[in-house]
């Protein structure tokens, strides 16, 4: 492990680091082209609602030696609408039929424990009334309603009103791919998905919270210094996140694995499978959109700022000056506004030495001057 | 940042008290959970085996306000009581949202029976009988559902909800009733008892001819109500499903029953005369003079058999059908007997082919009152014992696995320091063990499967606390510090990340848990519980361990297992001295 903790080292001193907020239009156009193709999917395809919203029936039979289309043929004729009937991992059945009230689906019931040869209560039945999946939808929506103005508030409140717009642009750009993933591929949406896709909420939010605070405590005291500009630290907190980042996923997504294959392995179609579909989808979606879209929107907001543009102006024209002074001292620091550093970050004598402002720097804008005037008096070959 | 100083002397200070405290607190709670006996915790009917049934309450016509908090908790206590009267002891009623009831069956229970009892509206009315006949033909073989062309009967519907509205003129106390198929008639003539042909299960009869219009007569029946009259067929279910909604207890109306013979019958009554109120106990017994059978007899409070007395004495000297009058139970016809005198005695039978379970569940139905609205079975969920207990256990294989997948990656990771995040982890889980087991007999909370799927997700929001932690920590000393240090400036800003991020993750579930209904609210109060038990834990535990572990040789020193050498984090010697003199500047900062 002592690579990847060798990667956390040179991460965390940005000697190595992917420029996020630099080909932010890369990952933008990435996103807008998974969410119009998830739009354009959801519109065409729609989703597929599953007996929970439309009202009906569900039976679970244990372990029988029925075939799926005998049993199919069973159920139609018990109940004289469509049904479907899916063979679980154990042997047992599933059989749902749509369009049959709660009253009704207790014959239905009855019926085909009868044709089954089976006790009518060892039938699992889920019977659903028309309206109550929209109920619970509403319910979901209405709640999703609120926790967004919360959440905007609270960040506004705790960050920034931009932190908070580009933290509900993330959000709701995961939901948009979580729910545009179910419409493509077609999985059945139940309560199951709609708590899976709830729990998105905090979740997404939670890592771009995790980034965003990383954000604001390097950019504490920005225009108090002209080193960097706005975007280069966003791009230095991503990355010094990155490893939290990817632990943080890792460790989430094992789990939630665990439960998508183990438990939908052993049971077949069911509330845990579902919950967990759109959970793996909403986590990977959550995690890649607080990295790729959540931060480098906040600079680009944050680069509208007059006080942040000033800054940036001064900082190029600093750039600009030192460059024109010549190849001299000031040139490896010149060069390292991302892109093509990494070259000079293989020859270990300007890395580290890099490193030290870079790190510090935002946090010890305040003693500013003492700490610019030590990096630039001093040639840089003195430290070696 | 004036606070992270506060904390660290706090935490700093007494690493080992806290570390106590918390640990007071879990043999506290554990101890808790044996002497109250609930080990375990409550099992939801998805997990356990049972029958969950949602009722929805449904908006009547005219009653904007009848949804609020007082009548679902009257009808909350009435379907407590009438379960209750099955002598179901553990099921559970409550409610759920604004207009959501959730009736808890536990397996081994006649669910269906349950189901019955609790959704059946059970309002009684005694109206008089205006005017009857046949409506169709014999009855024929049973249709599977209303065969009638639907339209034809929302049509109808449509007319009768009119020509309630446009009838209300009294100002009689307002209700409604509502067909639940409940039980039918036809009056045994001549009998002065009120008796009733019990049909429960309400099978429809087949279409049939057009019904005779009405005999002319002198009753007050306005002409829409007539026509409403002769529009109706109560042959169908639809229209039967309908018949008599919205109509206020002081209107006359129209309504359907069934004759001894199994046919389908239609009156048009007068105002109620006698309501369910106005009955005081209702028992059933077996009559063993009469061959009718099981039947229901009812005792009239004081001013209930009053009533009854004067409307009987009234009745009696009509004219057929005008002395007969009509027990009305949830809008259908139950019974409609001949009066030839007043019946002063004070108590009413219903009586009929009832078996003895109907009877039973009709009288405690009765004895215990209407519910004040009316509600729709919006779902309901059977679920074997032994389907329940596979679910939970994949759950948990799932959990385990999941938990082990954790584990192995932090070992792998951060080696030394993954089993101070392990220690967390389980001190986490025995917390949350521990409170849901005792908020099982305390509110109620009941372990569903989405609570499980909360639960196997919080894994990773705890666990990424512990990783933040550690990621500040190992950073602090890339900058060169040593161990305890490093800890020491690594919290305060490793907390406040966890505590900024876990009320995001913690305002999602509580707005979850108030504005969402059923097995969402399951899943919303684990994840906010275990959040909540995220935070104790990592400042009561996670920190002040690492506190204590920092002075221990093996991580002070950055033993190579320890996940905290500084070589294989990547500090190189020269840079520390650097980082010395840039020191003091962060300090003064912090």
């Amino acid at each position: 492990m002592s690579k990847l903790g060798n990667l956390g080292a040179r991460l965390h001193r940005g000697e190595i680091g992917y420029d996020f907020v630099g080909k932010r239009w890369i990952w933008y156009g990435v996103s807008i082209l998974i969410t119009v193709v998830a739009i354009a999917g959801l519109a065409v395809r729609g989703l597929n609602m599953g007996i929970e919203f439309q009202g009906g029936a569900v039976f679970t039979t244990e372990r029988t030696s029925v075939s799926v289309s005998q049993a199919e043929e069973y159920a139609e004729e018990a109940s004289g609408h469509d049904a479907i009937v899916q063979k679980l991992g154990n042997g047992a059945l599933r059989i749902q039929v749509a369009g049959v009230d709660t009253g009704k689906s207790d014959q239905i019931k009855e019926t085909l424990a009868e044709d089954l040869k089976t006790d009518p209560e060892k039938i699992n039945a889920d019977l659903v009334g028309p309206s109550w999946g929209d109920q619970i939808a509403n319910k979901a929506w209405q709640g999703l309603a609120i926790f967004m103005v919360l959440v905007v508030i609270y960040l506004a409140i705790a960050f920034e009103w931009r932190m908070a717009v580009a933290a509900l642009v993330a959000l709701i750009h995961d939901i948009t791919i979580t729910v545009g993933v179910y419409a493509l591929v077609g999985f059945e949406v139940t309560p199951g998905t709609v708590i899976g896709l709830l729990t998105i909420l905090g979740y997404s939010l939670y890592d771009t919270v995790v980034v965003f605070d990383s954000l604001k405590e390097q950019t504490k005291d920005i225009t108090k210094q002209t080193r960097w500009t706005y975007s280069e630290i966003a791009d230095r907190s991503i990355n010094g996140t990155l490893v939290r980042s990817i632990n943080t996923t890792v460790v989430a997504l094992l789990p939630v694995a665990g439960l998508l294959f183990i438990g939908g392995g052993v049971l077949g179609a069911g509330m845990l499978n579902d919950i967990s579909l759109s959970l793996f989808v909403g986590l990977a979606a959550g995690a890649y959109s607080s990295i790729f879209i959540a931060t480098p929107l906040v600079a680009d907001l944050k680069e509208r700022e007059p006080q942040i543009k000033a800054l940036r102006k001064r900082i190029l024209a600093k750039r600009a000056a030192a460059a024109a002074k010549g190849e001299s001292l000031e040139t490896p620091v010149v060069e390292r506004t991302y892109g093509d550093r990494d070259a000079e970050d293989a020859e270990d004598a300007e890395g580290p030495e890099d490193a030290t402002p870079a790190v510090v720097g935002p946090r010890a804008q305040r003693a500013q001057p003492s700490s610019r005037g030590r990096g630039r008096g001093r040639p840089s070959g003195k430290r070696r | 940042m004036a606070a992270p100083k506060k904390g660290r002397q706090g935490t700093q200070g007494r690493p080992g008290r806290t570390l106590a405290l918390i640990l007071i607190a879990i043999v506290a709670l554990t101890g808790g959970m044996f002497a109250s006996g609930h080990t375990t915790p409550r099992l939801g009917i998805d997990l356990a085996g049972g029958t969950s049934i949602t009722l929805q309450a449904k908006n009547e016509p005219g009653q904007k306000n009848a949804i609020n908090p007082t009548n679902m908790n009257t009808a909350v206590g009435i379907m407590e009581r009438r379960v209750n009267g099955l002598g179901v002891s553990e099921a559970e009623v409550q409610t759920q949202g604004e207009s959501n009831i959730i009736v808890n069956i536990p397996k081994g229970t006649n669910s269906k029976q349950a189901r019955e009892q609790v959704g059946t509206t059970a309002k009684l009315y005694f109206r008089p009988v205006l005017t009857t006949e046949v409506s169709g033909g014999p009855a024929a073989t049973p249709s599977p559902s209303g065969s009638g062309s639907p339209s034809a009967g929302s049509d109808k519907e449509k007319g009768s909800d009119k020509e309630g509205e446009k009838a209300t003129s009294s100002s009689s106390p307002s209700a409604s009733a509502t067909s639940q198929g409940r039980a039918v008639t036809d009056a045994l003539k001549a009998d002065p008892t009120p008796s009733a042909t019990d049909s429960a299960s309400a099978s429809a009869s087949a279409p049939a001819s057009p019904s005779a219009p009405p005999p002319a007569s002198a009753d007050p029946a306005t002409a829409e109500l007539q026509a409403q009259y002769t529009a109706l067929d109560c042959t169908k279910q639809t229209v039967r499903a309908k018949v008599g909604d919205g109509v206020k207890a002081g209107d006359p109306t129209v309504a359907c029953g069934q004759n001894a013979q199994g046919q389908w019958q239609k009156y048009i009554l007068g105002p109620a005369e006698v309501e369910g109120t106005d009955v005081d106990k209702a028992s059933a017994v077996f009559d063993t003079q009469g061959a009718a059978g099981w039947k229901v007899t009812m005792d009239f409070t004081d001013k209930g058999g009053k009533k009854f007395a004067s409307i009987t004495g009234k009745l009696a000297q009509n004219q057929s059908p005008q002395n007969q009058f009509a027990i009305v139970l949830d809008g259908e016809v139950v019974s409609d007997p001949y009066v030839s005198q007043a019946l002063t005695g004070g108590t009413a039978e219903i009586s009929g082919s009832f078996t003895q379970q109907e009877s039973q569940d009709l009288a405690n139905m009765l004895s215990y009152g209407a519910l004040p609205l009316t509600f729709t079975e919006a779902s309901v969920t059977t679920v074997t014992a032994a389907l329940g207990g596979e679910q939970l256990e994949a759950g948990l294989i799932a959990g385990a696995i999941g938990l082990a997948l954790v584990v192995i990656y932090l070992l792998v990771y951060y080696r030394g320091l993954s089993l101070i995040a392990i220690a967390s982890l389980l001190v986490s889980a025995a917390l949350t063990y521990a409170i849901m087991s005792l908020l099982g007999p305390t509110i109620g909370f009941a372990l569903n499967l989405p609570a499980v799927c909360g639960a196997i997700v919080a894994i990773g929001i705890t666990a990424d606390s512990f990783i933040v932690f550690f990621e500040r920590i190992r950073d602090e000393i890339r900058e060169g510090r040593s161990m305890r240090p490093a800890v020491e400036r690594g919290w305060p800003r490793a907390r406040r990340t966890i505590l900024v991020s876990d009320f995001v993750s913690f305002l999602a579930a509580a707005v979850l848990f108030v504005v969402t209904v059923g097995k969402v609210q399951g899943f919303a109060f684990t994840l906010g519980l275990t959040t909540l038990l995220d935070v104790v834990v990592v400042f009561f535990f996670t920190k002040p361990l690492m506190t204590i572990l920092a002075r221990k040789k093996f991580f002070a020193e950055g033993h190579s297992w320890s996940g905290l050498d500084p070589k294989r984090l990547g500090v190189q010697p020269p840079l520390r001295r650097t980082r010395r003199v840039s020191a003091p500047v962060d300090t003064k900062e912090a």
